[in-house]
């Protein structure tokens, strides 16, 4: 998992609550058995139509660029499909801005480095009316600080993670690695309940 | 003065981490061909086995066909998906339903079937559906495949405790109301993000007086309002339902068990985050208008403004995908499409009740109707039963088991611009292929409409099944 820390980019705007990930990447590409080359099909039903034609949507809007992708409410719901995360990393995409995620989304896309970052809904509307007037402004994460700042407006806005969380983005470490750390712990508490469940 | 999911989560807890998360023993892992070969290949590379294999069943259900079962996949990339996981699962030593076992079929059937869900345990898959088991009273949920890995390795997940929310439906559900219609009635009311952040705990008297396969059938859909999982206290309807199945505790070990289980619900004086309550009264058959299930409505009602709970653009997205528009009343709208399937209403009291109301009668000209029962040993039964019969008289596909053309992975896709009442759990663009318009709905609501070839109000039309 690649380091995060702070990143000062361009953003795309997708004002849409509660966009799905069978949206992000349709389950017809869940059939690949590796992590990479999701990008080319995120969003693959908004971006093309059913010649593969390109359709007016923002990802094939050259005014918009950037490596922040800014969302509607409770992005990612749906599906547990971590492939939704893939897709986004994998077409470039570094931080999701939403004012809340879907759980197994945000979960996901901490695991693999993609940092999902909660602002309030009026930041997030400044975000999407700074970027209508001015596609080309600029938004910084920092994530050691926990903040997202607007900058052409000069918002500065606080955003939560947990300690932990934020340790593992910071250094690019997974929890598997803290969880094999735990082996003893396992073990002690498999020895010491009384088991109904196998 | 804990809840039933602080009892079992609480159970679970290996040790705490600072700055707020838990590491969470994990009982049961299913796994299926789409979600784990990621997985696999992560074990690999670190060059480790399988922490617990005796606490994986694995399943291939997402991308199987349901046409043909016993010769090799057709399409490619499904074919070698699938073979993938049986690879896999002998490399690691993993207990496989593949297609053609006895007990393949939905991930979500196949564990309560067999007796493997069990009140008080932990359950985890690589799929959001996972939290039907909660009809057990067990801790249910989906999850990443980056957590797919790491309970193979380690049998833990690495999770912050979520918040409590109890959902109390009160009264008796109407006739030609089901659990389905139950679920699609709060998810309208809470939205599709309204349960973020929370496990939900149904109860009430509507809710103790659900069948397990219409309890299985209500915890379903707890995440298509955002929550990380639903859960039903067990009580006598649980362990009849478990007991003398396959895997379930047998002599002693089975009072053990029960014994453990009665102490499971949640104490009278418990406090919940948040709590909401219905009137099963007030409960009228259910469809979905729009893309997403909290867009959902009473058979007979017309399609809402925007509001609070789907703003303006997601309401006008909606309307424009739907072909449909604010105001517009859908009972006697034609439809094209119905699929009785997924693993929310493809168990034998579903096809039973669907079998039914169309039992007699043949769908409409133009119909396609495709039932798709949940598992092998669903689609035993409902043959010893002669219920294929009643179907394909009637003029259905009576299919193989998978999740088929809810989520149209394989070939039971829906085409586009064409309506399908389907008894699946999202009504997302695309769901059912590229352009097909979902409308969801009951396993009754869904029969009647393929009768009627539009869509009708149970309680009207057919009465007499009441």
């Amino acid at each position: 998992m690649h380091p995060f820390r702070t990143l000062t980019t361009t953003a795309v705007p997708l004002p849409i609550e509660d966009v799905d990930t069978d949206q992000i990447i349709p389950a017809r590409f869940l059939k690949a058995t590796t992590r990479e080359g999701f990008g080319e099909n995120l969003f693959r039903d908004w971006r093309y139509d059913k010649l593969n034609h390109p359709k007016d949507f923002v990802l094939n809007n050259p005014v918009y660029a950037g490596d922040i992708l800014m969302a509607g409410a409770n992005f990612g719901c749906g599906s547990s499909r971590e492939h939704a995360a893939w897709a986004i990393q994998d077409f470039g995409f570094r931080a999701v801005v939403s004012s809340y995620f879907a759980d197994i989304f945000r979960g996901n896309a901490l695991n693999n480095g993609l940092l999902p970052v909660t602002i309030t809904p009026e930041a997030l509307d400044e975000a999407f009316r700074t970027i209508e007037q001015n596609p080309a402004a600029r938004f910084t994460v920092n994530l050691l600080e926990q903040t997202f700042t607007n900058e052409d407006t000069g918002t500065v806005t606080g955003f939560p993670i947990d300690e932990y969380k934020k340790t593992c983005l910071i250094n690019g470490y997974d929890d598997i690695d803290f969880l094999l750390s735990q082996a003893q712990q396992i073990e002690a508490f498999e020895a010491g309940r009384v088991d109904h469940s196998i | 003065m804990p809840t039933l999911f602080d009892k079992v989560w609480d159970a679970h807890v290996v040790t705490e981490v600072p700055g707020g998360n838990q590491v969470l023993y994990i009982d049961r892992h299913l796994i299926h061909e789409v979600t784990s070969p990621q997985a696999f290949n992560g074990l690999r590379q670190r060059g480790i086995r399988l922490a617990r294999p005796d606490r994986i069943v694995a399943t291939a259900d997402h991308n199987v066909p349901t046409k043909e079962q016993h010769k090799p996949i057709a399409e490619p990339l499904s074919r070698k998906q699938v073979e993938m996981l049986t690879t896999n699962c002998a490399e690691f030593g993993v207990e496989l339903y593949g297609l053609g076992h006895p007990y393949q079929g939905i991930v979500h059937v196949i564990g309560p079937e067999l007796g493997i869900t069990r009140p008080g345990i932990t359950m985890v898959c690589g799929d959001s559906h996972t939290s039907t088991h909660g009809a057990f009273g067990a801790i249910a949920f989906g999850i990443g495949t980056s957590q797919v890995e790491q309970v193979m390795a380690t049998q833990c997940v690495l999770m912050s405790k979520p918040k409590k929310m109890r959902i109390n439906v009160e009264g008796e559900l109407q006739p030609g109301v089901t659990a389905k219609d139950l679920i699609l009635y709060v998810i309208a009311q809470l939205g599709t993000g309204g349960g973020t952040g929370h496990f939900v705990e149904y109860a009430g008297s509507a809710v103790c007086a659900l069948s397990m396969e219409g309890r299985m059938t209500v915890c379903n859909m707890s995440i298509e309002m955002g929550a990380r999982g639903g859960l039903i206290a067990p009580d006598q309807t649980t362990f009849d339902y478990i007991e003398g199945r396959e895997f379930a505790p047998r002599g002693a070990d089975w009072e053990a068990a029960v014994a453990h289980w009665r102490t499971l619900p949640t104490d009278v004086d418990a406090v919940f985050d948040t709590e909401y309550t219905y009137r099963a009264e007030d409960i009228p058959p259910m469809i979905t208008y729009g893309t997403n299930p909290g867009m959902g409505m009473g058979v007979t009602d017309l399609i809402p403004m925007a509001s609070d709970l789907h703003g303006e653009a997601s309401m006008h997205k909606a309307m424009n995908y739907m072909d449909l528009h604010i105001g517009q009343q859908m009972e006697g709208m034609p439809i094209d499409y119905v699929f009785i399937g997924s693993c929310t209403n493809s168990r034998i009291e579903d096809l039973r009740l669907a079998g039914a109301l169309v039992q007699g009668k043949q769908i409409a000209p133009g119909i396609t109707g495709i039932v798709v029962p949940g598992s092998q040993q669903v689609a035993k039964q409902a043959i010893a039963e002669g219920l294929d019969k009643v179907f394909e008289t009637a003029g259905f596909e009576f299919r193989g088991a998978g999740c088929s053309a809810c989520l149209g992975m394989n070939e039971d896709k829906v085409p586009a611009g064409r309506y399908c009442v389907s008894t699946s759990n999202r009504n997302f663009e695309g769901r059912q292929g590229p352009g097909a318009r979902t409308i969801l709905a009951s396993p009754l609501t869904a029969a009647a409409a393929a009768i009627a070839g539009r869509i009708v109000d149970v309680r009207n039309e057919y009465a007499v099944l009441a």
